[in-house]
C-alpha cells in the first residue's frame, strides 16, 4: 500500500464511520449515463446558472441597489453632473473602474442569455424526443417552473441597473400590474411603495433578484437533477437499448471527466463572450426618466415574444360601469401567455389522454415518428416566432425600409395563419421522412452505381443497410388509435359522448404513420 | 410462412473498437502529450490574465478588426479569463475521449412503482398510524386545526400591506392646475409662444412652487409636449380648439397605453410615435389613436398664455394620464 492510498484510506473511513456513505458512493460512481449531443443542453443551462451564481455574486460587492439620488462625478466624462439614482452611479462604478468589473457585468448578462436559451433549447429536446412522458411527468413541470421563473429573474436583472432602456422595461411592467381587473392600481402602488416609480422597487426587485429566486432555483434545480438521477436518463433507441436497461459510460471516470470539462468549456465560452461582445452598454442610454425614451428599445430576446404579442394587440378597452377593462394589455400580456404556459405544462397529460398510454417509457421517439406531436411543437414555435419578430417591428422595418405598419401587419395576420401552415406541413413532412425511412430499411442504401442489364436497362445497385440501422429505423412502436366505444360492455350509453367523439378524433390524428417495415415484408421483397 | 407480422431483429449492442490509443503505446503517448499541452495552454491563459489586471493601463486602446478600437485592459483581461477556462475543459474532455475507458456498459432499469406489499404495508401503517391519532374521530380538534392553519395564511398578507400607501386619486391627478407656467425640461425656463416655431416640439413640465423639488414620480406624470403647426390645420371640435393657442397643442407625453414616453414626432406627418409599442396619434385630431395598441388618445392640456405673455395651463387635466387602470371611468 502507497502512503497516498494510507491517506485516502483513511480519510474514506472516517467519513464512512460517520455517514456510511461507501455503499452509495460505490454504486454511483458507476451510474451509467448514455451519451448523445443533445444530452448536453440541460447541462448547458445548469453551468450557465453556476456562472450566474459567481459572476452576480461579484456584482454585489458593489453594487448599490438604491434610488437615492445621487450626482454623478464618476470616470464617464459624457454623464459627469448629472442627477441619477445610486444604482445606475453604482452599475457605472462597476463598468469603468473596478478592474474586471465590466468583463464580470457582461459575463453574467451573457451567460444570463445562454441560460434561458439552453433552458428553451433543452425543453425542445424534451418535448420532440418524448422525454417527459411517465415516469418523468414531475420534471417536465418542475422545467417549465424553472423556465417561466428564469423570464422573471432575467427581467428582474436587467432592470436592477436603472438605466433608461431598464426604466422603461419596469414602466410596461407597471402597466402591466395596473391594467388588473379590480385590485391593479392596488398591487401597483404595493409593489412600488406609492406611485411610479418612487424609491421602492429596485432595493425590493434586488432582493428578489439576488436572494428569494435563486434560493427558489437551487431548491428546483436540486430536485430536477436528484429525479434525473434516480429515474435513470432517457436514452435513444438503438442495438441493444430496450425499455428495461440503460447503455452508456459509467460516472468514474468518463463521464465526470467530460462533464466537468463541459463546465469549463461553457464557462471559457461565456468569458469569451464578455470579453470581445459588448452587451447592456448602460452608459449609453442615460440614468432613467419617465419622461424620456430612446427609439428602439428592445427587452432582451426571451421577453421579446411577449413584448411583440402586446405591440400587435388591437386597441380594446372596455368601459363597463365607470371601470376599465384593458384587453390590449390583459390579453397579449396575461391572457394568452397564461393558456400558453399552461398548456405546456399539461402536456405530458393532455397526450396520455389522448393516446390513453399509461406505461413507462424510457427510449425516446424520433420526431418522425410521432408526427402530431412534431407538429404541434412546431406549431407553437412559428407562433412564438412570429411574436419574437413583432417585438423587434421597429427595427426589422428600418433595417429593411419597411413601415412599422406593414409588419406590425404582417404578424398580425400571420401570428393566426402561420402556426396551421406550420401544422400540417410539418406533419407532411414527418410522414415523409417515415416513407423515406420505410423505403431505406426495405430497398436499402442507393449506392449511385449503375449497372447495365444484358437487354439494355440501367438500374442503380442498392446496398442492403446494416441489421444495426434497420433495428434502429424500426425499434419504435407504432400504437394504434384509441378504440373508444360509446356503448359500454353492457350496451348502456357511455356519458360525455361529445367528449369521448373529440377524443378519438384527436387520437386517430395522433396514430397516423406510416406503417413500419417488418420482417414479413422485408422476405416478400426476397421473393421478387 | 404464418400469417404474424414479425418485427425486425434487435441485433444487440454492436462489438466494442479500440481506439488508437488502447492499442498503439506511440498514439497513447501522443495523447497524453496532447493533454498536457492544453492544460499548459490554461495555465498561459490564467498568466495573461494576471498580467492584463496589473499591468496593461485601464485606459489603453487596441485595434482589431472586426472589434474596432477596443479597450486592452477589459479585452486581455477577458481573453485570458477564457482560455484559462476553456483548456481546462478541452484537456479534461480529450482526456476522457482519447484515454479513459470508453466501453459502454449496460445497466438495468428498476420501475418506479414500489412493490404491491410495500404498498399494501404502507397503507396499513398510515391507517393504523391516522387512526391511533384519532384523525378520523376527533372532529372537534380536525375543524379547529383547519381554521387555525387558515386562518394564520393570511398574516403575511397583513403583514404586507405596508409595502405602500393606497393609490387614493394619485393617479388621477398631476401636479397641473389652473394657471400654472409651462417650464422647458431640462432648464425649466418660462416658455412663451414666440419661442416655439411652426413644426418644432418642446418636453415642458408646471413650474415649481418655492422649495419645491421635483421627484421622477412628478415627472411620470406631468411630463407634457408642446407641438406647434399651422392653426389651419387643426381639426378639433370648437371646445378643444380653445385648449389650443395659436396653433400649439399640448398632450400628455405618457403614453395612454403602457405609460411610455410618447417621445418621436414625425414633423411631415404630424404624428406622434411611441418607441415601445408604436401606438400613433394625429396631433391635429387632438392624438386619435390611429394605429397601435393604444386605446385612448393621449390627454389634451388646455392652454394659453398669462399677461407677462407666457404659456400656462388654463386648467388641470380633464382625465388622467397614463395607462389605464380599473377605477378610470372612461
Amino acid at each position: 500500500m502507497t502512503a497516498r492510498e494510507r491517506v485516502a484510506g483513511t480519510v474514506a473511513n472516517y467519513v464512512d464511520e460517520r455517514t456510511g456513505a461507501a455503499k452509495w458512493v460505490k454504486k454511483n460512481l458507476t451510474k451509467v449515463f448514455p451519451d448523445h449531443w443533445s444530452f448536453l443542453l440541460g447541462e448547458i443551462a445548469l453551468y450557465s446558472f453556476i456562472i450566474l451564481l459567481l459572476s452576480g455574486t461579484f456584482l454585489t460587492f458593489w453594487f448599490d441597489p438604491s434610488q437615492r439620488e445621487v450626482i454623478y462625478d464618476g470616470g464617464y466624462e459624457p454623464l459627469q453632473g448629472l442627477h441619477m439614482s445610486a444604482a445606475y452611479a453604482s452599475t457605472l462604478h462597476i463598468s469603468f473602474e473596478i478592474r474586471g468589473g465590466l468583463l464580470m457585468r457582461q459575463i453574467h448578462h451573457w451567460a444570463a442569455l445562454i441560460f434561458m436559451a439552453a433552458i428553451v433549447v433543452h425543453l425542445m429536446r424534451v418535448y420532440f424526443t418524448g422525454a417527459f412522458r411517465k415516469p418523468r411527468e414531475f420534471n417536465w413541470i418542475i422545467g417549465v417552473g424553472l423556465l417561466t421563473l428564469g423570464i422573471v429573474e432575467g427581467f428582474l436583472g436587467y432592470s436592477l441597473p436603472d438605466d433608461l432602456l431598464s426604466g422603461t422595461g419596469i414602466r410596461i411592467a407597471e402597466a402591466i400590474i395596473q391594467a388588473l381587473p379590480v385590485v391593479g392600481s392596488y398591487l401597483a402602488f404595493f409593489a412600488f411603495g406609492g406611485a411610479f416609480p418612487g424609491e421602492a422597487f429596485i432595493p425590493r426587485i434586488f432582493t428578489v433578484h439576488v436572494l428569494l429566486l435563486p434560493g427558489i432555483f437551487l431548491a428546483l434545480i436540486t430536485v430536477h437533477l436528484m429525479l434525473v438521477w434516480y429515474q435513470k436518463h432517457t436514452q435513444w433507441p438503438g442495438p441493444g437499448r430496450t425499455e428495461k436497461n440503460v447503455v452508456g459510460y459509467p460516472l468514474m471516470p468518463a463521464y465526470m471527466a467530460k462533464a466537468g470539462g463541459f463546465f469549463f468549456i461553457v464557462f471559457g465560452v461565456t468569458a469569451f463572450l464578455g470579453a470581445v461582445a459588448s452587451i447592456n452598454p448602460v452608459w449609453l442610454y442615460g440614468p432613467y426618466n419617465p419622461g424620456q425614451v430612446s427609439a428602439g428599445s428592445q427587452p432582451d430576446w426571451y421577453m421579446g415574444w411577449l413584448d411583440g404579442l402586446v405591440r400587435m394587440a388591437p386597441p380594446l378597452e372596455s368601459y363597463i360601469f365607470g371601470y376599465t377593462i384593458s384587453w390590449n394589455i390583459l390579453i397579449p400580456g396575461l391572457i394568452v401567455p397564461g393558456i400558453l404556459f399552461t398548456g405546456m405544462a399539461l402536456y405530458p397529460f393532455i397526450e396520455s389522454w389522448i393516446t390513453g398510454d399509461k406505461r413507462e417509457h424510457h427510449l425516446l421517439d424520433r420526431p418522425r415518428n410521432v408526427p402530431n406531436r412534431t407538429a404541434l411543437g412546431v406549431m407553437s414555435l412559428t407562433f412564438m416566432l412570429v411574436a419574437l419578430i413583432n417585438g423587434g417591428n421597429d427595427i426589422i422595418a428600418t433595417t429593411f425600409d419597411l413601415s412599422i405598419n406593414q409588419v406590425m401587419w404582417f404578424s398580425r395576420i400571420a401570428i393566426f395563419v402561420l402556426p396551421p401552415i406550420a401544422f400540417v406541413i410539418t406533419k407532411r413532412i414527418c410522414l415523409s421522412l417515415q416513407r423515406a425511412d420505410r423505403e431505406l430499411v426495405l430497398h436499402g442504401r442507393e449506392t449511385g452505381r449503375l449497372l447495365m442489364l444484358p437487354h439494355g436497362e440501367f438500374v442503380e445497385v442498392h446496398e442492403p443497410i446494416s441489421p444495426e440501422l434497420a433495428w434502429k429505423l424500426t425499434a419504435h412502436e407504432q400504437a394504434p388509435a384509441l378504440a373508444l366505444e360509446d356503448v359500454d360492455a353492457r350496451g348502456v350509453q357511455r356519458g360525455g359522448r361529445l367528449k369521448n367523439k373529440l377524443r378519438k378524433r384527436i387520437s386517430q390524428a395522433h396514430a397516423e404513420s406510416i406503417a413500419k417495415p417488418t420482417l414479413n415484408d422485408l422476405k416478400e421483397i426476397e421473393h421478387h | 410462412m404464418s400469417n404474424e407480422i414479425e418485427a425486425i431483429k434487435d441485433p444487440g449492442l454492436p462489438a466494442h473498437v479500440h481506439r488508437k490509443a488502447d492499442t498503439d503505446p506511440v498514439a497513447e503517448k501522443r495523447a497524453e502529450r496532447q493533454v498536457a499541452i492544453l492544460f499548459l495552454i490554461s495555465a498561459l491563459g490564467t498568466l495573461l490574465f494576471i498580467f492584463a489586471y496589473y499591468f496593461v493601463p485601464e485606459d489603453s486602446f487596441v485595434f482589431f478588426p472586426a472589434l474596432g478600437n477596443t479597450n486592452a485592459h477589459q479585452l486581455f483581461l477577458g481573453l485570458g479569463l477564457a482560455i484559462a477556462l476553456f483548456f481546462i475543459g478541452a484537456a479534461a474532455i480529450h482526456w476522457a475521449k482519447t484515454l479513459m475507458p470508453d466501453e459502454e456498459v449496460i445497466a438495468m432499469r428498476h420501475t418506479m412503482r414500489s412493490d404491491d406489499e410495500d404498498r399494501e404495508a404502507l397503507v396499513a401503517t398510515v391507517k393504523e398510524r391516522a387512526g391511533a391519532a384519532g384523525l378520523g374521530r376527533r372532529s372537534l380538534i380536525k375543524r379547529s386545526m383547519g381554521l387555525s392553519l387558515g386562518l394564520i395564511g393570511l398574516s403575511p398578507l397583513v403583514l404586507l400591506r405596508d409595502l405602500g400607501p393606497l393609490p387614493g386619486d394619485d393617479l388621477t391627478k398631476t401636479s397641473w392646475e389652473a394657471g400654472s407656467r409651462l417650464v422647458t425640461d431640462p432648464g425649466d425656463r418660462p416658455i412663451r409662444p414666440e419661442d416655439l416655431e411652426i413644426g418644432a416640439v418642446a418636453q415642458v413640465l408646471p413650474e415649481l412652487r418655492g422649495e419645491e423639488k421635483r421627484h421622477l414620480s412628478d415627472i411620470a406624470k406631468d411630463a407634457v409636449l408642446l407641438i406647434r403647426i399651422r392653426p389651419e390645420e387643426f381639426q378639433l371640435s370648437p371646445e378643444r380648439l380653445s385648449w389650443t393657442y395659436d396653433g400649439i397643442i399640448a398632450f400628455s407625453k405618457i403614453c395612454s397605453h403602457m405609460g411610455c414616453a410618447v417621445a418621436l414626432y414625425e414633423q411631415s406627418t404630424k404624428h406622434l410615435l411611441c418607441p415601445c409599442h408604436q401606438s400613433t396619434f394625429d396631433v391635429p385630431r387632438a392624438a386619435k389613436v390611429i394605429f397601435g395598441p393604444a386605446a385612448r388618445p393621449l390627454p389634451q392640456l388646455a392652454i394659453t398664455v398669462d399677461s407677462e405673455g407666457y404659456l400656462i395651463a388654463q386648467k388641470p387635466f380633464t382625465e388622467p394620464v397614463g395607462p389605464s387602470f380599473w377605477e378610470r371611468s372612461s
